[in-house]
């Protein structure tokens, strides 16, 4: 239990400021962040004080209990939601807006992917606004298509494939744009289990392949578990960080082996038992309607 | 062997119905129904031969004329009124006012504004046929997918690449609802705006004939403005399978 970093609500500056000057490769920097909406003249308060910081390389997963404003907070650092307070800051960067730099993999894959285009025509099209040339646009879009193995269906349309293939096509045009950061919103939530192990499999390459920084949201347990280097466990809404949790698992993970470890279930048991907590402390939650 | 079963289908009744025809006329009876025979062969005179040039090419030029300029038009001001909210709801209730007015009453106000030429008769058609290009656009792009349009956020699609790879795509099988629809109201006006006050077109000549009594020369005009309606349909269908072939398969794929 010593190497867990319980970092509720990081708000002293010095302690901040202090851990930046150990790690340098800040990508993403989400610092207090708070969204209330304004509902029939009532508000809610979705996201409380996010703080949180990513670094070049990190895998990290974000677990809450459902309704505990994870897509809310994902919009909001990507750049299409803004945050009623705080800041979302990509290398140094402000984020006002979809950021150069930041990609998003939605879990609707089927609405993510445009269906008039080819499966090579979605991936190229990001490419093509950041005005590449023809024959970077070409190599990128191999590449990508390389890394999630869809070199046979890059004719295709995405309603031709299964809905597992259809989130790789997501992944590629993701991996394609070459992010700083990547976030992923409960990508795999509609998936059946068997292509749900093989895309966690097939993100794990890919991070490790490309070197990506990753910010995987989910609500299944297990998954952060095994997919992340670190995991955040979020309140219920009003969302705070409520535990910061370092995956020390293997870098190399197996469905089977990583699965079956004594470390993996003590893990997941502690983050079982911080998402219990999350759904039954409900302080937090109230509205809010003086603002 | 498909197309030809489908080619089948469209063939069998019109020829059942053209037998029944020549069965029940073949005394030639009554003088307002003419036989197979002589309506073919005016029809041969009539539009094959100098009727084509002086009629059918005026008619046809100004309808397909209407129609370019209604479908750029509607797709156009559709797409703006569509992606701005204030707009779309300051502008729908006095859209659906003015589509509601039948547009053959303009008419009269075309001929004095206008005069009776080929404006007068091609802004008619425009008038009529605009409004189901524009209110469908309308629709098809204020309802894009928010995750379509969050997908296109992220990936910095703006301008006119947005417009191109996903506002018009998207609003694409509304977009050609609508062209289908001004399709036939577009047929109608043009016989119209030339059956008042003209000095030519397919409408013109037919009412010409009803006038002189020619039955099977007047009957050969209703038959060649049925026959360009069913070309423009082919017509129509060729670019819609090629545009939205996509849409055919998702859909299908969907069930």
């Amino acid at each position: 239990m010593t190497e867990n970093r319980v970092t509720e609500n990081r708000v002293t500056e010095p302690q901040v400021s202090g851990r930046q000057d150990v790690r340098q490769d800040v990508r993403l920097s989400v610092d207090q962040v708070q969204k209330v909406y304004q509902r029939d003249g009532e508000s809610f308060e979705a996201v409380r004080s996010l703080t949180l910081d990513l670094h070049q390389g990190e895998f990290a997963c974000l677990v809450g209990p459902s309704g505990s404003g994870k897509t809310t907070l994902l919009k909001c650092i990507a750049g299409l939601m803004e945050p009623t307070s705080g800041s979302v800051v990509l290398d140094g960067q402000q984020v006002n807006g979809p950021a150069k730099g930041m990609a998003v993999v939605f879990q609707e894959y089927g609405r993510s992917l445009y269906p008039w285009m080819t499966v090579e025509g979605n991936i190229e099209l990001p490419l093509k606004v950041a005005k590449l040339s023809r024959a970077e646009r070409r190599a990128r879009v191999d590449e990508a298509l390389a890394s999630v193995g869809l070199e046979q269906a890059r004719k295709s349309y995405p309603w031709q494939l299964s809905g597992g293939m259809q989130q790789r096509v997501a992944i590629a045009r993701a991996v394609a744009i070459h992010p700083s950061v990547l976030l992923m919103d409960e990508p795999f939530a509609a998936v059946d289990a068997q292509t749900r192990a093989e895309l966690e499999d097939l993100v794990r390459k890919v991070w490790k392949e490309h070197d990506m920084t990753i910010l995987f949201v989910t609500h299944d347990i297990d998954e952060s578990v095994y997919l992340g280097e670190r995991v955040l466990v979020l309140s219920s809404s009003p969302t705070v960080v409520q535990h910061d949790l370092v995956i020390d698992l293997p870098a190399e993970r197996d469905q089977l082996v990583t699965r079956s470890m004594p470390r993996f279930t003590e893990l997941r048991a502690q983050v079982y038992e911080q998402v219990q907590i999350a759904k039954t402390n409900k302080t937090g939650a109230t509205t809010v309607s003086a603002l | 062997m498909n197309a030809l079963k489908s080619l089948l289908h469209f063939v069998v009744l019109p020829v059942l119905l053209i037998a029944l025809w020549w069965f029940t006329t073949r005394d030639g009876a009554n003088f307002f129904v003419p036989q197979p025979g002589p309506l073919v062969d005016a029809f041969v005179e009539v539009w094959l031969g100098e009727g084509f040039r002086n009629d059918v090419v005026p008619s046809v030029a100004r309808l397909f004329a209407a129609l370019a300029i209604s479908i750029a038009l509607g797709i156009s001001l559709g797409v703006l009124i569509g992606s701005v909210e204030w707009v779309r709801s300051l502008l729908s209730p006095m859209l659906e006012f003015v589509r509601a007015v039948p547009s053959t009453i303009i008419i009269p106000v075309l001929l004095l504004v206008i005069g009776i030429n080929d404006t007068m008769k091609v802004t008619l058609i425009v008038l009529g046929c605009i409004w189901p290009v524009l209110l469908n656009t309308v629709k098809g792009v204020a309802s894009i997918d928010g995750v379509q349009v969050d997908t296109g956020r992220v990936y910095g699609l703006s301008g006119l690449v947005r417009l191109r790879y996903l506002v018009l795509p998207a609003a694409a099988p509304q977009i050609f609802a609508g062209i289908r629809q001004s399709l036939a109201v577009g047929l109608v006006l043009m016989v119209t705006s030339e059956m008042f006050a003209s000095t030519d077109g397919i409408g013109y000549a037919t009412i010409n004939f009803q006038n002189r009594i020619a039955i099977p020369e007047m009957w050969s005009g209703i038959v060649l403005l049925g026959l360009i309606g069913v070309a423009m349909s082919v017509l129509f269908q060729i670019v819609q399978s090629r545009v939205l072939g996509w849409y055919v398969g998702l859909k299908e794929s969907a069930k």
